[in-house]
């Protein structure tokens, strides 16, 4: 056997992560089995069905008052807005009401990005979306075209899942070869060039104007907001960028309506959600389940706690949001109300969950660690604040603690925190003062006796 | 054959890789060839294991760009190579999830067996050992990144023990 020959056996095949059968109610997910990922497969499951639609290319006859065959702009923004899709990269904002804000008149080139880059720790759903469904995206992506006008687009792939790049390309040319994308789509008056794009390893560029600049061949480092994207993007033109997950709903959306896809979920809170749950579960992989979800319902998809352990924390969004505690977590439910009530947040959907064996002092200071590692170095508090909470996070670790470093530590984050141009510098600090709100006895003992608290002692 | 070779800049770069950096220059509109430079850089890390100061000259020249600009680009990403890196370079990921998840237990055990510590390359230069930031595959932790572009998921120490064995092999052949 050659290298790659080798390689490949070690490669994962989703069904551990994504073909478990353990979804509820599955859209983005449905009927994936790993073979299945290619044009006609996709075809077969309804797949360009809601773009026919839109662009009056399935059969229906013409609105009785308008004379319209298939949807104008308005109408998809609309049916956006009544399905309550908010955006799944992390903040959540609404789909509809983002795509209004294009400038759809405006004289100029406008650009589409699909925000694959994903890389907040705890996150891989996006992974199997692009390995496994990739299609989907390219279809939600060529109804927004549709929707803001716009012909040209992106998709920024996380460099480290490079498979998903690759595969990404190849389902892009299969929807080229087939008319699904290029010049008069399906015969029509709309055209959209879409493209391929791939990052090699910075987390910042997860940020949106981060992830412009990298796309126009810089440093990823983030600007100042505003100008907002959708008048100053991509070259300076306006855009629109969204998560992969976001654009992977929107088909399903246009074929069933946006009532149907908010009666998925709860009010405010429409449709399904990808959770990637990793850490001290049984099973850890990718669930979709409807929005509004009892976050207990998620961790027995999951198997529940490993090695039927207690609970101990979550962090419920990816490593940026602030960890809660089990008594808290297990009376939410899966959505971004729900979650921003208890005092974190929704985020990526990346559920990571700790049992009670874990020290939070050594958690805290692996995440402070990424940070530390991971800032651009544009902003000053950002790019000393974040070495600065690791060293003190360090220090408490190896035993060299001072009781005037609790203080410290919320101090240092409370200086991070709203100082610096993008969000990655409140991220490094949220998790810092969530841990101390919440586990404070754990610190203070680690710094009084130089050793971690007993486990189960601070459950 | 010298003619299948075209001088750019300082470097010689293969036609083929020239028709790869059009491929990606292709994507872009006609006056943003730089949009390329991430992909350039790839590839020619790709084919010659690492970016040399000469590449990034040559790609700089292809792409009409500063050749700092270019090098900003290499030095602000983690996964370019800098210098020449083992013939297997190993990134696994000890971030959060992973630490939950023997991550960091993975990275011991290769330190272990190939008799290096993280950042290291083995004397026979075939395995680079990095410990990296999440890779974006959580729920298979351990994981780890082989040369860029091949995750290798739930590695456990047998696996990880069948993966370098495996890969030794492939060096008699």
């Amino acid at each position: 056997m050659n290298a790659e020959q080798i390689l490949s056996q070690f490669s994962a095949t989703g069904v551990q992560t994504c073909f478990h059968g353990r979804h509820i109610e599955p859209q983005i997910y449905a009927g994936l089995n790993g073979r299945n990922w290619s044009l006609k497969d996709y075809e077969a499951r309804g797949g360009y069905q809601a773009l026919r639609k839109i662009l009056g290319q399935d059969g229906s006859a013409p609105h009785p008052e308008t004379g319209v065959v298939g949807f104008t702009q308005d109408q998809v923004i609309a049916t956006l807005k009544d399905s309550a899709l908010r955006g799944r990269g992390g903040a959540g904002f609404p789909t509809g009401l983002k795509w209004s804000f294009m400038p759809r008149q405006f004289p100029g080139q406008k650009y589409l990005v699909c925000n694959s880059d994903e890389g907040e720790p705890g996150t891989c759903k996006d992974r199997d979306i692009l390995l496994y469904n990739p299609h989907i995206v390219i279809e939600g992506m060529a109804i927004a075209a549709f929707a803001m006008g716009i012909s040209v687009g992106y998709n920024y792939i996380h460099g480290e899942i490079f498979e998903a790049y690759e595969r990404f390309e190849a389902a892009l040319e299969e929807a080229r070869a087939a008319g699904l994308l290029g010049n008069h789509i399906m015969g029509s008056h709309f055209s959209f060039q879409l493209h391929a794009f791939h990052g090699f390893g910075a987390y910042i560029c997860g940020e949106e104007t981060a992830l412009l600049e990298s796309l126009e061949g810089k440093k990823g480092q983030p600007r100042f907001k505003p100008p907002f994207p959708a008048s100053f993007g991509l070259y300076g033109k306006p855009t629109t960028i969204n998560n992969t997950e976001t654009f992977a709903a929107v088909p399903w959306i246009i074929r069933n309506g946006g009532q149907a896809y908010l009666e998925c979920g709860k009010p405010n809170n429409g449709g399904t959600k990808i959770f990637s749950v990793s850490g001290d579960v049984e099973m850890p992989g990718n669930y979709e389940i409807p929005m509004g979800t009892p976050f207990s319902k998620l961790l027995e998809l999951a198997g529940g706690v490993r090695k039927g352990r207690q609970l101990k924390a979550v962090i419920p969004g990816g490593s940026s949001s602030p960890v809660l505690p089990a008594s808290i977590m297990m009376n939410c439910t899966m959505d971004y109300d729900s979650i921003a009530k208890a005092g974190s947040m929704l985020g990526s959907g990346a559920v990571i969950v700790m049992d009670d064996s874990r020290c939070m002092v050594e958690s805290l200071k692996r995440l402070s660690y990424f940070y530390m590692h991971e800032s651009c170095g544009q902003c000053t508090p950002c790019r000393e604040g974040t070495g600065w909470l690791w060293r003190l996070v360090d220090r408490i670790e190896r035993g060299h603690g001072k009781p005037a470093d609790m203080a410290l530590l919320d101090n240092v984050a409370e200086n991070i925190m709203g100082r610096t141009i993008c969000a990655l510098g409140d991220a490094a600090a949220m998790p810092v003062r969530a841990m101390i709100k919440h586990f404070r006895p754990e610190f203070e003992h680690y710094i009084e006796h130089k050793t971690r608290m007993a486990p189960t002692a601070n459950v | 054959m010298i003619s299948e070779i075209k001088a750019v800049g300082t470097a010689v770069l293969p036609e083929s890789t020239l028709a790869r950096f059009a491929r990606e220059v292709a994507k872009y509109p006609a006056d943003q060839a730089q949009s390329a430079v991430m992909a350039c850089l790839a590839i020619v890390q790709q084919e010659q294991g690492h970016v040399s100061m000469e590449a990034e000259k040559a790609i700089a020249e292809y792409l009409g760009m500063a050749p700092i600009a270019v090098h900003e680009v290499t030095t602000f990403y983690n996964m370019y190579n800098q210098r020449p890196v083992g013939k297997f370079k190993l990134n696994v990921c000890t971030n959060l999830p992973c630490q939950l998840r023997d991550g960091n237990k993975a990275l011991a055990h290769l330190e272990h067996k190939l008799g290096i510590t993280m950042g290291d390359t083995t004397a026979d230069g075939l395995f680079t050992l990095q410990q990296s930031e999440c890779l974006g595959a959580c729920a298979d932790s351990p994981v780890m990144l082989v040369n860029d572009r091949h995750m290798c998921s739930f590695m456990s120490n047998d696996k990880l023990d069948q993966l370098i064995d495996g890969l030794r092999s492939t060096q008699g052949q």
